[in-house]
């Protein structure tokens, strides 16, 4: 469970940072007339709510990975190998993050049909992952790893499906903004609305590439290793 | 300190337009699928409240069944266990939660903060009705083969998927199932409470001038979001356990004589993961309770809050040491007592925040005007309980106290009255205090106050015997003593005294049902402002408030939401959007 402490404790530091900044030091019982708000423009509410849900989901896989990390202590845990798909599938996501960071500078250009074919390309390219793991679940499968055989099995195919999971909710956010990037595209407002849903897109798939490579190194074994030096440095 | 610039009447210009509200054309969005916050909150009160009365009437069951023990033919072991179970997970998770985030969240955030409607007004929608089918899963399991899971409401492994606990078959899975679409519900509903405390609040009101109610409530979310995802994987494994056969949790274990397909898991595990969310499911209930009785407080009192500053620092420091407190769920659990110790330890660190908390309410009351209206008396009697429960939770608190006291009937009294009891009497007083905003009359007064001491009274005279009944030993979770010589013939009286003044506290609620329904149409009017109080919702353009909660011009935020008793002011409260008065600057300039 330190790691999930340790996630929250930085949630903490950052919501402690953010009420420093809020004026709590202040003594409102004297304070009669109008306060505007601080200067500087306030971020749209949908990258607040994104940012908040990040932490939620950040959560999500921190106590996941809390408990492989506990649940790797027992003697049966038998780990099984990391496919070497795995890293093509590693490139893909990294490819799709790429691909939505390039359309969000397209966007800043105006350039629109830059804009659509980043946004196929990284659609293309997340769809592939999701492919390219489920063909690494089938060949697991195919060479006995099955689920229950074994917790470590267990804990892969429950971590990978948890992160596709949050792909293909990902995807759905996706699939909307190509929409809007097709439809009919006049105005400033529809404009700003595209240009903020790319960017909310890139943000998520930044933390979904995040969690994965966390994942990969839980999964590839390395974070074993480094597990056994936090133990003894506890014990 | 930051030098605030304190604009003397002279408002700069919004430099953000107004939002643009979701209109409903049909009868269906307008009441059924509605995107308005309020609507929402009334969908999410009225179903809370309905499950509320079942779980009652399950308690009820469980009762009868410990005093009579054989009188109700149909409670075998079984059916008491499933009783427990139900009446659990239904009050913490379906009823408290949701009233006091879904239900005075979705009401009260947007209202006193002066928005229009919360930010996300669409997940909103999607967030009751989530709820509702994770209800609808919960009650469905009644009537699945098997029944209901009887696994108690902690779940805990391995005895919740092994053979001989009831709702094996089915149960479990749609408890567990139910939990989720639970999660996924609250978790949108959540994202709006608190992006709106963020970003939807109107011109002037600064963070620290919110009421403590929106504190509450915006802490306890924030809580929530980071909690409910530890019981989101422990349930996502367990599921896995019972339908795929994996080991999270189970361990190597032999059932008549056969050897099952477990082995290796850790029960351990899900103990961890479940008080991970459990304790911190405790503040998320109090929290909110905290906020709402220091507003209802100050405006029965006719007095402003006493360390407005303070209750702020102590709520946001409640929210977070009770992240590091769960442990202290699992003294017994084998773990190291070194761990034990460093649990002890966080766990009564949060009684001097708390305690904080109690003074202030004590000396906002000292020389205040007090009222005592219904919503105060209940108000008051929430001091007084959760100071009693809180003050059991120090006993217990410390390891060598608890592991005697560990699954007795101390355990079942402490958290009645420090989860159960004292969080309902906020949440009438609370519905007391804002029926009138609601539907714009007053509940019937003489009810009320009947309502109010048979509740009152009646809980303590449930759960203090209770207190007794633990530390002469009775466990808890029992569904009869049977003929245990060690208990004597009190124990056994007691126990028929406790379930005679339940049935009695029990029936009194449906007085207070009665009420709600009655005062709909025969209440006496309200008015915009009937308890004259300060803060924003109270000074709405119509009561019930319109789609859009203010009219045309949003509320402009000048002072803090506590003016009882101004020296100087024409009358004993000024509203939150009132203008500087004039020689008012000079006479309170810090």
């Amino acid at each position: 469970m330190i790691i999930v402490v340790a996630f929250l404790a930085i949630v903490i530091v950052i919501a402690a940072w953010w009420l420093s900044t809020q004026r709590i030091m202040s003594k409102p019982w004297l304070e009669i007339g109008f306060i505007d708000e601080l200067p500087g423009v306030r971020p749209p509410p949908t990258k607040i709510g994104l940012g908040i849900f990040l932490a939620v989901a950040g959560v999500l896989f921190a106590l996941s990975i809390s408990a492989y990390s506990m649940r790797l202590q027992s003697a049966d845990w038998w780990p099984l190998p990391a496919p070497r798909l795995l890293w093509f599938n590693t490139g893909l996501l990294i490819l799709a993050g790429a691909a939505l960071e390039w359309t969000k500078r397209q966007s800043r250009h105006a350039d629109l049909d830059g804009v659509r074919f980043g946004l196929i390309a990284a659609g293309v390219f997340t769809l592939a992952f999701v492919i390219g793991q489920l063909v690494v679940w089938r060949e697991l499968v195919g060479e006995g790893y099955f689920l229950a055989a074994n917790p470590a099995n267990a804990f892969f195919y429950l971590m990978t499906g948890l992160h596709m999971l949050h792909v293909l909710g990902g995807l759905v956010a996706l699939a909307r903004v190509t929409f809007r990037a097709f439809g009919s595209y006049e105005g400033r407002g529809e404009r700003d609305r595209l240009r903020l849903g790319l960017e909310l897109c890139a943000i998520y798939w930044h933390f979904l590439l995040v969690v994965w490579l966390v994942l990969f190194a839980l999964i590839a074994g390395w974070a074993g290793e480094f597990f056994e030096i936090c133990r003894q440095a506890l014990s | 300190m930051v030098d605030v610039p304190l604009g003397v009447g002279g408002v700069p210009p919004a430099e953000v337009e107004d939002v643009e509200l979701y209109h409903p054309k049909s009868w269906v969005t307008h009441y059924v699928f509605s995107q308005d916050a309020k609507i929402i909150a009334v969908q999410y009160s009225v179903t809370a409240l309905s499950i509320g009365l079942v779980a009652l009437m399950l308690s009820w069951l469980m009762r009868v069944q410990l005093a009579f023990p054989g009188a109700l033919s149909f409670i075998d072991a079984d059916a008491y266990y499933q009783l427990i179970t139900m009446h659990g997970m239904m009050m913490v998770v379906y009823v408290l939660t949701a009233l006091f985030l879904g239900g005075f969240g979705n009401y009260l955030i947007p209202l006193m903060l002066g928005a229009r409607d919360m930010v996300f007004p669409y997940a909103n929608m999607l967030s009751f009705w989530f709820y509702l089918l994770a209800v609808v899963v919960l009650f469905a399991s009644f009537a699945v083969p098997g029944g209901p899971t009887g696994a108690g409401w902690t779940l805990y492994p391995p005895q919740s998927i092994t053979a001989g606990t009831p709702g094996l078959a089915w149960g479990i899975i749609m408890m567990l199932v139910s939990l989720m679409i639970f999660i996924i519900g609250f978790t949108m509903g959540g994202l709006n409470y608190v992006v709106t405390v963020l970003q939807g609040r109107t011109r002037g009101m600064t963070l620290m001038r919110m009421p403590l109610t929106v504190w509450g409530i915006f802490t306890a979310s924030v809580m929530a979001l980071l909690a409910f995802p530890a019981l989101f994987v422990g349930a996502v494994m367990m599921l896995f356990d019972r339908l795929l056969g994996t080991s999270f949790f189970m361990p190597e274990i032999i059932e008549q004589g056969a050897r099952l397909p477990y082995g290796g898991g850790s029960p351990i595990l899900f103990q961890h993961l479940f008080w991970f969310f459990g304790h911190p499911e405790v503040y998320i209930v109090a929290l909110p309770a905290f906020g709402i009785v220091s507003d209802l407080i100050s405006v029965h009192a006719r007095r402003n809050i006493f360390g407005y500053r303070m209750m702020v620092w102590a709520i946001v420091a409640i929210g977070a040491l009770s992240f590091v407190v769960w442990a202290h769920h699992m003294y017994v659990s084998g773990m190291n007592p070194y761990f034990g110790f460093f649990f002890a330890t966080t766990t009564l660190i949060i009684a001097i925040p708390t305690a904080i908390k109690v003074y202030n309410w004590v000396l906002t009351l000292w020389r205040g005007d007090i009222h005592l209206t219904v919503p105060m008396l209940f108000a008051l009697a929430f001091i007084v309980t959760f100071v009693n429960g809180g003050l059991t939770g120090l006993f217990l608190g410390n390891v060598v106290v608890d592991v005697p006291l560990s699954d007795t009937m101390f355990v079942v009294a402490h958290f009645h009255m420090v989860m159960g009891v004292a969080p309902i009497l906020v949440i009438f007083g609370a519905l007391y205090h804002w029926y009138p905003k609601v539907t714009g009359r007053l509940l019937n007064v003489p009810l009320g106050q009947l309502h109010f001491w048979v509740t009152f009274l009646g809980a303590y005279l449930i759960f203090f015997p209770m207190h007794y009944l633990g530390l002469m030993g009775v466990p808890r979770r029992y569904y009869e003593m049977g003929e245990t010589a060690i208990y004597p013939q009190s124990a056994h009286d007691l126990n028929i005294f406790i379930t005679v003044t339940a049935l009695l506290v029990g029936a009194a609620q449906f007085a207070f049902v009665f009420n709600l329904i009655w005062s709909l149409r025969h209440g006496r009017e309200a008015g915009g402002n009937p308890w004259r109080a300060c803060s924003l919702e109270w000074q709405t353009s119509a009561t019930p408030p319109p789609h859009g909660n203010f009219g045309k011009e949003l509320p402009i935020v000048y002072r803090w939401a506590y003016d009882y008793n101004v020296p100087g002011a024409p009358e004993d409260f000024i509203p939150q959007n009132q203008p500087p008065l004039a020689g008012e600057i000079a006479s309170r300039a810090p």
